[in-house]
């Protein structure tokens, strides 16, 4: 069966965000479509009267760097992503989580911005920008407004702009720092349902005597929208890396998340088991990655 | 619809897209580009993949209007001047190609890897090919043909041929061959049943049930029948003839009529016959059908008691299946020890890459023909003639190509769906599964519960072996009784014991059907046994493998079913070939665990295992293939047979053979498999038996037209028949050289027709409980399989695994390697991540992202060791491999996951969540 009527392929901006307002929540954006046609064909997303296809725009295909940070654009694969040399410096989580994500093939298509309107709690793009503290450019046909990335979220699947009527342009990650590295790992299944049983980004500064200056940890799936450390983060800064700090660690964020089941994938114990090896892997590789 | 210009392969064309379309419909339907295949539409698999201005993406699920304007390349655009790109080369020579489906997709992946990767790495290749699935396991022969043609496209030579070991001295046999169908399934020409269209065709669409147990009350019909496009919709009443189908009993509805009971999710209510396949989908769900829900039973050792619901009207045994050698009573008051352990393993899904597809249509002369890629042929066509009421004669079945079939494509799925479509509207009709419904619908391995109980004296010797099997055969039969008997057969293991006795319970149940699957029951038995034996091992402190090899099978034997084998026993001979070579690569303690250096998380052990499976029907059922063999006047020959090729590499056994016998090249030497009304019966293509029956069958009919042709040169020219020789395709007489389409026009002028058809006949064997022997040949094997399992995350990958297995002999060494590497790759498989599940008889494996099977990431290194016991009857000495290979891979692996860190798996698949909770609850302080 059909999963739409009309296909548009706009390439501007304007022209996207005009022709949403005009379609009155008929329509979809839809950039690689790699989550948006399987939800549409196995019910998960209500039908669609016209897909609204932002690939063809050029503003959201681009990686920038801009006085305020990098740029990148909402339409920018994970492919583009994992090749490109400036985020390869800058944002080593993103570039190794997305770097997990697919085969080239979905990799090809599949977006940095799909990734995060989908908005699950473990997308392994959105994880890592949570880690890196990314602001978001939501626009509509008023204009545009920037925001944390945190608040895009309203629970799994649910973002708190109307993907019907506006669209996310990109986003904005300040120039990594002396002394500021960060990481990505998860926990996958081999083959089958391509989602985390449990994934972490971290984000750390270290000050010039060694110790935690600030961190920024990511987790997912821990609660209905991407989950951010915070208990952790605090326990962490002014800490040096050690057996203790990495033990206490796990024991915090084992308290501040909230686990669940998902049947056939990953029980709640299971994934409270993997937080204390996620963490050593994630902050081993920051340490080691400063010391090169 | 939308206008759509697009370049294609360098050419450009604009067509008109409806509303939905995605590329690969474009491809295949619009621009009749079939090479890209669809398994999934799921952006699972890789099979659809193409490339978008040089980038590799899924067809699939890419709205087509997003290429306007753009350029692609598919797999129908690599040949250039008529050549074929030496990526393509590299498949054929390698051996990477086997059923052939998922090629074009590994292929274009692995080209645009190549585009930016002049020398790949095996870890580039891993990772460019993680997601493009073959279920066939081609992945270390993808591997190596990737890398010959990047050597190839560096150095402007030709591509590099494999190495490989001959066997025998024979000319062509035991000398490896390309699989003849491998080019057309490189360029993307090879024709599977989807890819056939004819004019006026329609498209059929079947409701399934959806409900695992209840009666129909009420089909309503009057909406889908008023959606435009419609042209029926048919229900149980139009089935003219038998309502029941099934390859043993005929107890399975093609259609469930009002007041009829539905047995399982997948049964067929209705059948829409539309224009279009989205109309007849629409249409369906405007069917109303009310079913009145019965209590449901979903375990076979439930379905056993009394108070069970029934599925069936007779009750839910559908057969109790003995075994009985020696007095168990007694030979267990003879041991000194006794293990009793019960094991478990779920139903599993064949996921051939093609999912099933029937085309029917009327001919000219009022016959119904029907296209599809079926492993029996001969038994479709009595099942489709019956459905319809009419005689066999009546109906023509043309085997497709056929993208893998392991033997979930022995039962009916759509064919007589199909053929009713075709017989009520006198248009051609396709009925295409999409793989959800391919999940739901056709037979799975059989879920099993084994329990294993075993005697042994302190020195080690089994004096008594009794198990006790319950096996999920589902809603219907289908080979029910015959796997489940292999099962128990199977289930004390190639040993040899005084005392057994085997029970088993093969049950009705309302999950969809258990059937046949590569390993036929024995697969499920051997994990038992063997997870037995190690545990014993370790109950008596004797090392594993003397274990084995103290009361293993040797010629003069008396097996399990009171048989003796006087032949062709080369299990003792496949155990110390690779206990030999594990002490090569891994010295003399390999069963121990070891840390990895610097990375104290990670143990790594080996396990072994052994098994043996039957090769042919055996156990009293008659066994037979009728092969003809013909020189044409072009002065090449053709070999017929109705045995179907599933990937597995029959067409090339077979014109090895045809041309060892008659003296021929290989190129002189066609094989036409799988048409009721061209090939003679050749009988199921199942329980290995291939090589062996249809092998014999093509043998001795290619050496009576020999002895034939000879006879009348001798009669011609006057010398004797036997100094007349064939070499390098011409006939030698009196040292006079003859090309063989004169040969064709003498034997025609002499009246002879050079024809022979030769029915072969396999040796009798006897039912279980009679005397005289079940099976007329086993093969043998061993395995060690190396794991790492990673203490904290429980992740498990397996390392290399060490194959031996005694096939009797080796016709064609390319073509075993592919099939041990690819059973040995199921077995990875089916030991680690397969599972399909089920929730009170609904399917939650619905979808291929659900159902976990092997990728290239998971393949191994693997290592195969050919031992070679002939059998006297078998071609050449041949028996049969497509089974055993994948059957010890599982229990090695499940040992050596116990040897790297103690926790024993008596249960598959190994879940990673449940094991590395299980390595912590006994290890509190971790690694
Ligand atoms: C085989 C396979 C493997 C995968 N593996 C992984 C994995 O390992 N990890 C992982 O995280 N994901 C994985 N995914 C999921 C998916 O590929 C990613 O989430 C991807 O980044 C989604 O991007 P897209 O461009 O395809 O989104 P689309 O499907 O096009 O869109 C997703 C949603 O976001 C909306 N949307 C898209 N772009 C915008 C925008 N700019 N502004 C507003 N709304 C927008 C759409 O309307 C839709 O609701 C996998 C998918 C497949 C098919
Ligand atoms: S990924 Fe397209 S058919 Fe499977
Ligand atoms: S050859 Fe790959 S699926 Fe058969």
């Amino acid at each position: 069966m059909s999963l739409w009527k009309h296909y548009l392929l706009p390439t501007s901006i304007q022209e996207a965000v005009d022709a949403l307002s005009e379609l009155d929540g008929t329509s979809a954006v839809i950039a690689g479509g790699t989550d948006l046609l399987l939800d549409l064909d196995q019910g998960r997303h209500p039908p669609v009267d016209t897909m609204v296809d932002i690939t063809r725009i050029d503003e959201l295909q681009q990686v920038r760097v801009e006085p305020e940070g990098i740029f990148i654009g909402a339409a920018v694969t994970h492919n583009e992503i994992i090749h490109n040399p400036v985020l390869k410096e800058n944002v080593r989580c993103l570039v190794e989580g997305c770097g997990l994500i697919g085969g080239p093939q979905v990799r090809n298509v599949a977006t940095i911005g799909g990734n995060v309107a989908h908005a699950l709690p473990a997308g392994d793009g959105t994880i890592a920008l949570v880690a890196l503290d990314a602001q978001a450019c939501i626009v509509n046909s008023e204009g545009e407004t920037w925001l944390p990335i945190g608040d895009l979220f309203a629970g799994p699947g649910v973002t708190t702009f109307d993907r019907s009527r506006e669209l996310i342009k990109g986003f904005r990650i300040p120039l990594s720092g002396p002394g500021e590295g960060s990481a990505f790992d998860r926990v996958m299944r081999p083959q089958g349902v391509a989602i985390a049983i449990l994934n972490m980004a971290v984000w750390m500064r270290f000050a010039s005597d060694g110790s935690i200056e600030s961190a920024r940890i990511a987790v997912g799936p821990g609660g209905p929208t991407p989950f951010r450390a915070h208990a952790l983060e605090d326990l962490l800064s002014g800490r040096i890396i050690d057996a203790d700090t990495l033990h206490e660690s796990a024991r915090t964020l084992q308290d501040e998340i909230k686990l669940r089941t998902s049947p056939y994938r990953a029980t709640e114990a299971y994934r409270r088991h993997l937080i204390a090896t996620l963490l050593d892997r994630t902050i081993g590789r920051i340490s080691a990655q400063l010391l090169e | 619809m939308d206008r759509l210009k697009l370049m294609v392969n360098g050419e450009e064309h604009v067509v008109e897209v409806a509303p939905g379309e995605m590329l690969s419909d474009v491809l295949r339907y619009r621009l009749g580009l079939t090479g890209t295949k669809i398994a999934c539409e799921e952006a699972e698999c890789g099979a659809c993949t193409v490339l978008l201005e040089d980038q590799p993406v899924l067809s699939c699920t890419m709205p087509a209007m997003k290429t306007d304007g753009k350029t692609l390349l598919t797999i129908e655009g690599l040949r250039s001047n008529g050549e074929l790109h030496p990526l393509q080369d590299a498949f054929v020579k390698h051996g990477a190609v086997q059923c052939g489906f998922c090629i074009p997709g590994q292929i274009m992946t692995g080209y645009a890897l190549l585009t930016d990767n002049q020398d790949p790495s095996e870890e580039d290749i891993r990772y460019a090919l993680r997601d493009t699935l073959c279920r066939c396991g081609a992945y270390p022969r993808i591997i190596t043909a990737v890398q010959a043609a990047a050597q190839s496209l560096r150095s402007g030579s030709p591509v590099s041929e494999p190495v490989m070991q001959v066997s025998g001295d024979e000319r062509v046999v035991g000398r490896y061959a390309w699989r003849p169908d491998a080019i057309a399934k490189v360029d993307g020409t090879a024709m599977y049943s989807d890819d056939y269209e004819f004019p006026g065709m329609l498209h059929g669409a079947v409701l399934r049930a959806g409900v695992p147990h209840g009666i129909v009350r009420a089909i309503e019909l009057e909406q889908a029948r008023a959606v435009e496009g419609v042209h029926t919709i048919l229900t149980a009443p139009d089935v003219p003839g038998r309502v029941n189908h099934g390859v043993v009993y005929h107890d399975w509805p093609a259609l469930v009529g009002i007041g009829e009971k539905v047995r399982y999710v997948g049964d067929a209510i209705a059948i829409v016959v539309a224009d279009t396949r989205g109309i007849a989908e629409q249409a369906l769900g405007r069917i109303g059908v009310e079913i009145e829900a019965l209590p449901v039973v979903t375990d076979p050792v439930e379905a056993y008691q009394s108070d069970a619901p029934r599925v069936h009207q007779d009750g839910n045994l559908l057969k109790h299946i003995k075994v009985r050698k020696g007095d168990v009573d007694l030979g267990f008051e003879q041991a000194d020890v006794i293990l009793d352990r019960v094991y478990f393993t779920p139903a599993m899904d064949h996921v051939f890459m093609e999912p099933e597809c029937s085309i029917a249509r009327i001919t000219d002369d009022d016959r119904v023909e029907v296209y599809v890629g079926s492993q029996i042929p001969y038994e479709d066509r009595e099942q489709i003639a019956a459905a319809l009421g009419v005689d066999e004669s009546r109906v023509r079945v043309i085997g497709t190509l056929i993208g893998g079939g392991f033997g979930g494509k022995e039962d009916i799925a759509g064919q007589i769906h199909a053929a009713l479509a075709a017989y009520h509207t006198g248009r051609p009709v396709k009925i295409l599964f999409d793989r959800h419904e391919s999940l739901i619908v056709h037979p799975k391995r059989h879920a099993t519960q084994i329990r294993v109980r075993l005697g042994a004296k302190r020195d080690g010797t089994l004096v008594a072996a009794q198990t006790e099997l319950y096996g999920d055969t589902g809603a219907y039969a289908s080979l029910g009784d015959k796997v489940m008997g292999r099962a128990t057969t199977h289930s004390a293991g190639p040993y040899v014991i005084p005392h057994v006795k085997s029970d088993c319970y093969a049950m009705y149940t309302n999950n969809p059907p258990a059937g046949a699957f590569r390993g036929f029951g024995a697969l499920q038995s051997i994990f038992a046994i063997e997870t037995a034996m190690d545990e014993l091992a370790e109950m008596l402190d004797i090392e594993r493998v003397t274990l084995r090899r103290k009361n293993a099978l040797r010629k003069g034997s008396i097996a399990n079913t009171g048989q003796i084998l006087d032949e062709s026993v080369g299990l003792i001979d496949c155990i110390e070939r690779v206990q030999a070579r594990l002490e090569e690569v891994a010295g003399k303690d390999p069963f121990t665990a070891r840390q990895v250096v610097g990375e104290p998380h990670l143990s790594r052990a080996w396990g072994f295992a052994v098994a043996f499976k039957n090769t042919g029907l055996g156990e009293g059922a008659p066994d037979r293939a009728t092969a003809e063999v013909e020189l044409l006047p072009d002065g090449t020959v053709e070999a017929r047979t109705s045995s179907a090729e599933i990937g597995q590499g029959l067409v090339t056994v077979l014109q090895l053979i045809a041309a060892e016998e008659m003296g021929l090249p290989l190129e002189s030497v066609r094989v036409l498999l799988s048409d009721t009304d061209l090939t003679p019966d050749g009988g199921p293509t199942t329980g290995s038996r291939q090589t062996y029956i249809s092998g014999n069958a093509v043998r001795h009919a290619a050496s009576a037209l020999r002895d034939s042709i000879s006879a009348t040169l001798a009669e011609k020219f006057e010398v004797p028949p036997g100094s007349i020789r064939y070499v390098e395709g011409l006939a030698q007489v009196n040292g006079q050289q003859i090309m063989m389409d004169r040969v064709a026009s003498i034997m025609n002028e002499e009246g002879r027709k050079p024809l022979v058809s030769f029915e072969y006949w396999a040796p009798e064997t006897y039912p279980l409980g009679t005397e005289g022997d079940k099976h007329f040949a086993f093969s043998f094997a061993a395995q060690a399989a190396e794991v790492e399992v990673d203490l904290l995350t429980g992740e498990v990958r397996v390392l290399r695994v060490i194959a031996a297995n005694d096939v009797g002999r080796a016709i064609n060494p390319l073509g075993l390697l592919g099939q041990v590497e690819g059973g040995v790759i199921m077995g990875v498989g089916h030991a680690l991540t397969e599972e399909f599940i089920l929730e009170g008889g609904e399917v939650w494996t619905d979808q291929l992202a659900r159902y976990r099977m092997p990728s290239i990431a998971q393949t191994p290194e693997i290592e195969s060791i050919v031992v070679e016991h002939p059998t006297s009857e078998g071609p050449y000495g041949a028996k049969g491999v497509g089974e055993i290979s994948s059957m010890p891979t599982i229990p090695a692996i499940t040992n050596a996951i116990y040897n790297a860190c103690g926790v024993r798996l008596r249960k598959i698949p190994v879940d990673q969540d449940w094991l590395a909770l299980e390595i912590a609850r006994k290890a509190p302080d971790g690694a």
